[in-house]
Parts: structure tokens; sequence; C-alpha cells
């Protein structure tokens, strides 16, 4: 015989998830969910926007890593507040993970964090974290084909930020492309082209960022 | 690699409802999965067949149906199945459009042996 179940599968990381998101908001804090493959340059970005947000917002970060904690120790340096999540080979970050460790921020002296999300286009996508909004980067040297090859990652993502940008040319990586195909899944979606080495964009990025940080803030 | 969290949720609920209805045995999961999730299927029932041994759903079947991703759009109320990799109404070529169906991804029922 069959008995009628309509349980989510997915529901005990939803739930958490909207716990965090409570959480956060009881304290006026910011969850920025940021995404992207090994390599793609979002430790270097975070501490780009870090520091053209600090003087105007109080920021912690958590940071994603299968193993080791040279990207906690980088963002540490910078007298920010970091807190590094060993996932010990996952491939993903789940809300448990993030609500457990919000416990080791004071998060009523806390505007803003970044999550730094495990390297990976595929399965963080699947899991929301009590983020605000995602941030999702892909740099030049990837190929321009990837917004078509790993849909679900662009779908849910707030903003695209082309990184490396200054590479453009030597890897004959068609922009246009990617804007268009990241529109055709994601018609709201925003589109930035960035190098967070020379600080090309980062301006328009960390104005679209602050003005979202002040919406979800208010909100709260 | 999150196919295992992902199965043993479903197992957890399998487990679950059976407690809950006297169930002596799972013959067969069904599950309905929007055509936006990045799920392996056949991964899921891989992973399913070794942690549910020695369980109540031990050798189920995970029967997974896709839910197609269905749109309506916002300028002129079109409504039907989209393509994924091209997210445009049909009708008026608006790139403006909401989502009715696609993210599903729930245990709908299971067929069971009872006492």
């Amino acid at each position: 015989m069959e008995i009628k179940v309509m349980h989510q599968v997915m529901e005990w990381n939803e739930d958490v998830s909207d716990a965090v998101k409570a959480e956060l908001a009881s304290h006026n804090v910011c969850l920025i969910n940021v995404l992207g493959s090994p390599g793609a340059g979002k430790t270097s970005t975070i501490i780009s926007l870090i520091d053209r947000l600090r003087d105007k917002y109080r920021i912690g970060v958590i940071e994603g890593d299968i193993a080791g904690q040279i990207d906690a120790d980088t963002i540490h340096a910078l007298g920010i507040p970091v807190v590094q999540l060993d996932t010990d080979g996952a491939c993903h970050i789940e809300a448990m993970s993030i609500q457990l460790l919000l416990k080791e921020f004071d998060l009523a002296n806390l505007d803003v964090i970044f999550v730094e999300n495990i390297g990976n286009l595929v399965c963080p996508a699947e899991f929301n974290i009590g983020e605000s909004f995602r941030l999702a980067l892909l740099s030049i040297p990837e190929g321009d084909d990837k917004v078509e090859k790993y849909p679900l990652m662009f779908a849910t993502s707030h903003a695209l930020a082309m990184n490396k940008y200054d590479l453009k040319e030597y890897f004959g990586f068609d922009d246009e492309r990617v804007e268009r195909s990241a529109r055709g899944i994601n018609p709201e979606i925003q589109i930035f082209r960035v190098s967070s080495r020379d600080g090309l964009g980062l301006d328009e990025l960390t104005g679209w960022i602050s003005r979202r940080i002040d919406d979800t803030i208010a909100k709260s | 690699m999150h196919e295992l969290a992902i199965t043993e949720s479903i197992l957890n609920i399998a487990k679950k409802a059976a407690a809950e209805h006297g169930v002596t045995r799972v013959k067969e999961i069904r599950i309905k999965l929007g055509e936006y999730s990045g799920i392996m299927t056949q991964c899921v029932q891989y992973y399913f067949d070794v942690i549910s041994r020695g369980t109540v759903a031990e050798g189920a079947v995970l029967k997974m149906e896709r839910l197609p991703i269905i749109m309506r759009c916002n300028q002129c109320s079109w409504e039907g199945v989209i393509d994924k990799h091209h997210i445009q109404c049909p009708a008026c070529s608006s790139v403006s459009l909401k989502l009715l169906q696609g993210r599903e991804f729930y245990v709908e029922s299971l067929e069971v042996d009872q006492e």
C-alpha cells in the first residue's frame, strides 16, 4: 500500500537557514555568501571589498575551506574577526555550520559577515546558509562557458563578478556571452567586470554591495 | 558529493514515516525533483543502497520524477514550460519571468508493507 509523505528533502537545511536569517536580523547583520571556483579570487576579492567597506561597516568573515587555514590567516592579519570553517573534505557549507559559527562572533558589534564558500560551482548552490544575498565570482581564465555549464550557481546568485578582467585579452574571453547566458537564466542578476588586483570595477561592485547591505540592515 | 547528505535526509524521512505507520518494509520511495536541481539521481540510489542496510527501507527503490520548469511571464502572463538554459517568454520575448515550478525536492509517498 501507499503512504503519503509530502516531506521536503532539504528541510533540515532550509529550517536552519531560516533560523540563521532570523538570528542575523535580530542583530542587524547582513550575511553575504561568496561563491566561485578554486582560484576565482574569492579571498582576494573579499579583502578588496573589506578595504573599501570597513570605514562604513563592522565586518566579520567566515572562511570555508576543505582543509587548512591559509585564507583565515590572511584575513586575520587585516584585524578583521575571522572564523575558519574546515569542512574536512565536504564540498559545500551547510546552514548548520554557520549557525554554530555565529556563536564565535560578537554579533552586536557587527554589520556584515562575508562567508567564503567552498571553491566549487556545483554543490554550494544547493544550500542556503541564511544569506541576505549571493555574490558569484567567475574569473577570466575559467572560460566564458561556465554559466552555461553550471546554471544553478548563476541562477541563484544576485550578482556575478567577472574577476581578473585585466586578463580578458589573453584568454579570448567573451564577456558578452557570459552576460547573455547569465541574464538568460537569471534576468535580475547584476553583472560586474572587476579586477581585484588593479582595482578595476571594484567601486561599482562596492557601491552595489553597500546598497544591498543598507537595504538588509534597514529592513531588520 | 553532497548527494550523501541528501540521501541521509531521504532515508530519515522514510524511516520516520515508516515508524509512524507501523510499516514493516519500505519497497519504494517516490520523490519529486524540479528540473533546476543539480542532484545526480543515480548517485543517490547507490548511496541509499549502502546506508539503508539493516533498516526498514533496505532494498527500496527510489523513484525520482523530474518536474519541468514552469514560469509565468510578468509582461504578457504567458505560462508554460521553459528550458533552463534559455529563460525567455516564447510569446513576447520578455526576460522577466516568475518561477512557478522547478525547484521542488520532496518525498511524495512510500510504497510499503504494513503489519
